[in-house]
């Protein structure tokens, strides 16, 4: 295992979720769950962050936040969307201001769906992440070994 | 009086430091955050976390907003660990003192330069930090000066008592300076350790991966230095002083943490009035009463 699957770091925001799945976000980080065993932290800055963890749809007004905190985190990043809304719109699909999922705005590297997603899913998808954040951690270390 | 042995000593000195600090550092960063995690009722991530954070960070993408960030964030850690040096070679408690101010100094440019609203304010309660504590650590070399006869840290070997015994008052007030020198609530007003208590992340919102790093790694060695200032209260002639003024650092260290977990974070207001009148009251009528009396 790499060093970057072992202090993820992570960032939250909220598209338009209704709020269940940021509950269940803040749940998994709570001491109930207490994911800091593994180096797990919620941090506010997206230049921090390794794990994006993205809640409900994305909408036209919030489309170029959720492009913005993506783009100012730094490579190796992940994107989890959940929820079912951050997965496909969800039950808020059909509505004239929603565009969809986030995939429709970032590339989304898991999905956990759900309603409202769980402390349990959300935990697994993170895991999941890590998986996808190892290779793309090597992958950056091959590319500097290039540059050099 | 200060040959080219005392350089010598110094800088054999600060490369010690460099390399022992941030592994004693480290350990207790990680010490920190299990016994944090215990005290809320969690099992805590492994001791050695700050280690892989740090490696962590080592390995992300580099970049900065501008060029000059990485220069005053690296400045202010050879300031930090020249600190060190100078304290462990026996050197100036007070010249120990201005170099870590320098080296605040340093990292408060390296947030204002990179013009972020953000780390503008964190900067700016930096500022106020440094404002807030520097009276008092200032006050505990004089009060050294005034009990061991001497602002050299090795002349603490000669002593028949350790300086605590004489500038207690002095101690008491630098104990309370240092809960803002450690970055721990109530105090932790220009940088959190814990999330959802700050405006993104403080001074350090623009800083990422090996600069962030860089941050980390010297705050290891201030903590260090910072408790060693601590234990120098304890040491005296005998060697055996040297083992109680380990142990009385970890206690003020657990201490440190205990307060961190059980107070929430105040205004910069109650921090600077706080700071200056503990100062006053303790510090200057401690060293009032040995000057004059």
């Amino acid at each position: 295992m790499s060093y970057a699957t072992k202090s993820p770091w992570v960032i939250h925001y909220d598209a338009s979720s209704c709020n269940g799945c940021d509950i269940e976000v803040l749940a998994a980080l709570c001491p109930g769950y207490d994911v800091e065993r593994f180096g797990i932290i919620n941090t506010g800055n997206p230049k921090h962050a390794d794990i994006f963890l993205v809640t409900g749809s994305v909408n036209e007004r919030n489309i170029h936040v959720v492009k913005e905190i993506y783009d100012q985190m730094l490579e190796p990043k992940v994107v989890i969307a959940c929820g079912i809304c951050a997965c496909s719109g969800g039950i808020f699909h059909d509505c004239y201001n929603v565009i969809g999922g986030v995939d429709q705005a970032i590339p989304v590297d898991v999905y956990a769906p759900g309603c409202a997603v769980r402390p349990e899913a959300i935990i697994d998808a993170v895991v999941q992440g890590l998986g996808i954040l190892e290779e793309k951690a090597k992958a950056l270390d091959a590319k500097k070994k290039e540059g050099e | 009086m200060y040959g080219f042995e005392t350089v010598a000593v110094t800088i054999v000195a600060t490369l010690v430091f460099a390399v022992l600090a941030p592994i004693v550092g480290c350990l207790l960063a990680g010490l920190d955050r299990k016994i944090s995690a215990r005290m809320q009722g969690r099992v805590g991530p492994p001791l050695l976390q700050p280690y892989y954070d740090v490696r962590k960070l080592m390995g992300k993408e580099n970049a900065s907003v501008n060029g000059s960030e990485g220069v005053y964030v690296t400045c202010a850690f050879v300031f930090t660990l020249l600190a060190g040096g100078v304290f462990f070679a026996g050197g100036n408690l007070l010249l120990s003192v201005f170099l870590i101010t320098l080296s605040a100094l340093f990292f408060i440019m390296a947030a204002y330069c990179t013009r972020s609203p953000y780390a503008e304010v964190g900067a700016a309660r930096e500022t106020l930090q440094v404002m807030s504590y520097e009276p008092m650590v200032l006050l505990m070399a004089v009060g050294y000066f005034i009990a061991a006869g001497t602002f050299d840290t090795a002349g603490v070997f000669s002593l028949d008592a350790p300086v605590v015994c004489t500038i207690w008052g002095v101690l008491i007030g630098f104990l309370f300076v240092l809960t803002i020198k450690l970055r721990k609530s109530p105090f932790d007003i220009s940088m959190s350790h814990h999330a959802h208590q700050e405006i993104v992340r403080g001074v350090t919102t623009e800083m990422s991966g090996p600069t962030l790093a860089k941050v980390e790694v010297m705050h290891w060695c201030e903590n260090v230095l910072f408790l060693a200032w601590t234990a120098l209260f304890f040491v005296w002639g005998n060697p055996i002083s040297l083992v109680v003024a380990v142990v009385v650092a970890l206690l003020v260290y657990f201490l440190e943490i205990f307060i961190d977990n059980n107070f929430a974070r105040v205004k910069w207001q109650a921090m600077l009035k706080g700071a200056w009148i503990v100062a006053l009251v303790f510090g200057g009528v401690n060293i009032a009463v040995l000057a004059f009396i």
